[in-house]
């Protein structure tokens, strides 16, 4: 203020000794620091600075400024609506996926239930390769010496002594269905394959059972040697039946449909 | 000359720190903003007449800017506040027009 030039201070009509505005103007602009123009600066400053921030929080405002609030609650109603409605949708979603997930449960059960049947009834049926503790049965005979009943009576001691799979020569597997008879020319004809002494059965089970079962007074071994064979019963930890059957389709048995 | 480039200086911070406005001041920034606006004019056409007093100018600015706010401050408790800022910022127009125009006839004579 002390560094302005100070004209007459009243604003009369346009006196020829006052300076015009445009030349205070050009004036201020060409002479830098006063303490006038500092303070105008600071009130400057801070209004350019209020300005951008205004402007700026303006744009980063939404739209809904200008709403007028019935607009406002009907915004808020339809998006709550909205809301409900996704809520619904994920509890029938999940919901759905529970289901399924149940099912899938189910049916996996069913599955596993029904894959363990078949291998039990494949061991039995004698479909399927199996390994397992048991015995290996030798017997030493000269051909036509040894029958067929001392082979079926061995082989049904086998059974109730809990065998679960029984394989002659490496390679007949004896299952339910299994026929033998004698062969003409002496040996035996065991599903339709001819087999030769020395006669090596293996059966899978209990070893003790089996062995105990084979070796008892009238029983498999003594039958054996009467008619003058020897016998040689190997326990073994573990016995492996290769072989395998082709169940056959049946013809004329159907299951029963009640079950 | 300073003060042109203390306007420029605010604006640059401003754009620079983009600080974040504080929510009991929104309502009333922009209307303090105008306020300030007519401050500014009011004091360019003073000093343009040659009777320019920056002790005038501080508390013109620093008034105006304390008043409008109160204003529309008692507008919100009143229920009016929408109305009343409204109002306050046609009179702050109003007030901006004729010192631009005040400050045109100086630079420009017309």
């Amino acid at each position: 203020m002390s560094s302005t030039p100070d004209p007459p201070e009243t604003t009369g009509p346009p006196g020829n000794r006052e300076p015009s505005g445009r030349e205070r103007l050009s004036a201020s602009l060409r002479r830098p620091t006063s303490r006038t123009q500092v303070i105008a600066a600071l009130l400057l400053f801070v209004l350019g600075f209020a300005s951008v921030v205004q402007v700026r929080a303006n744009d980063a405002d939404d739209n809904f400024t200008g709403a007028r609030q019935a607009d406002l609650i009907a915004l808020i109603n339809s998006l709550a609506l909205a809301t409900d409605r996704a809520e619904d949708e994920v509890g029938d979603l999940q919901r759905t996926r529970d289901s399924l997930r149940g099912d899938a449960a189910t049916s996996q059960t069913a599955l596993s239930v029904a894959r363990g049947q078949a291998e039990t009834l494949g061991i039995l049926a004698g479909t399927v390769p199996v390994v397992g503790p048991g015995v290996r049965v030798t017997v030493e005979t000269r051909s036509g010496e040894l029958g067929t009943d001392q082979l079926l009576n061995g082989i049904e001691e086998l059974r109730d002594a809990g065998a679960e799979a029984i394989e002659i020569n490496d390679r007949i597997r004896v299952v339910a269905t299994t026929g033998i008879t004698e062969s003409p020319g002496g040996g035996l004809t065991i599903d339709g394959q001819r087999v030769r002494a020395p006669y090596i059965i293996d059966a899978i089970g209990d070893p003790h059972t089996l062995a105990t079962a084979l070796d008892f007074d009238g029983g498999f071994v003594p039958e054996v040697e009467q008619v003058g064979g020897t016998v040689a019963i190997k326990q073994s930890g573990s016995i492996e039946v290769s072989s395998t059957v082709d169940p056959p389709e049946p013809l004329f048995a159907l299951p029963d449909s009640e079950e | 000359m300073i003060a042109a480039l203390g306007l420029l200086a605010g604006v640059i911070a401003g754009l620079f720190l983009q600080p974040d406005v504080p929510f009991w001041l929104e309502p009333y920034l922009p209307i303090a903003v105008v306020a300030a606006l007519d401050a500014v004019f009011g004091a360019l056409r003073a000093y343009l007449d040659g009777i320019f007093d920056d002790k005038v100018f501080v508390v013109s600015f620093i008034s105006n800017v304390l008043i409008a706010g109160l204003i529309v401050y008692l507008g919100d408790q009143l229920g009016v506040g929408g109305q009343l800022s409204t109002g306050v910022i046609v009179v702050l127009g109003i007030r901006i027009f004729s010192n631009v125009a005040a400050i045109r006839r100086h630079v420009f004579h017309a």
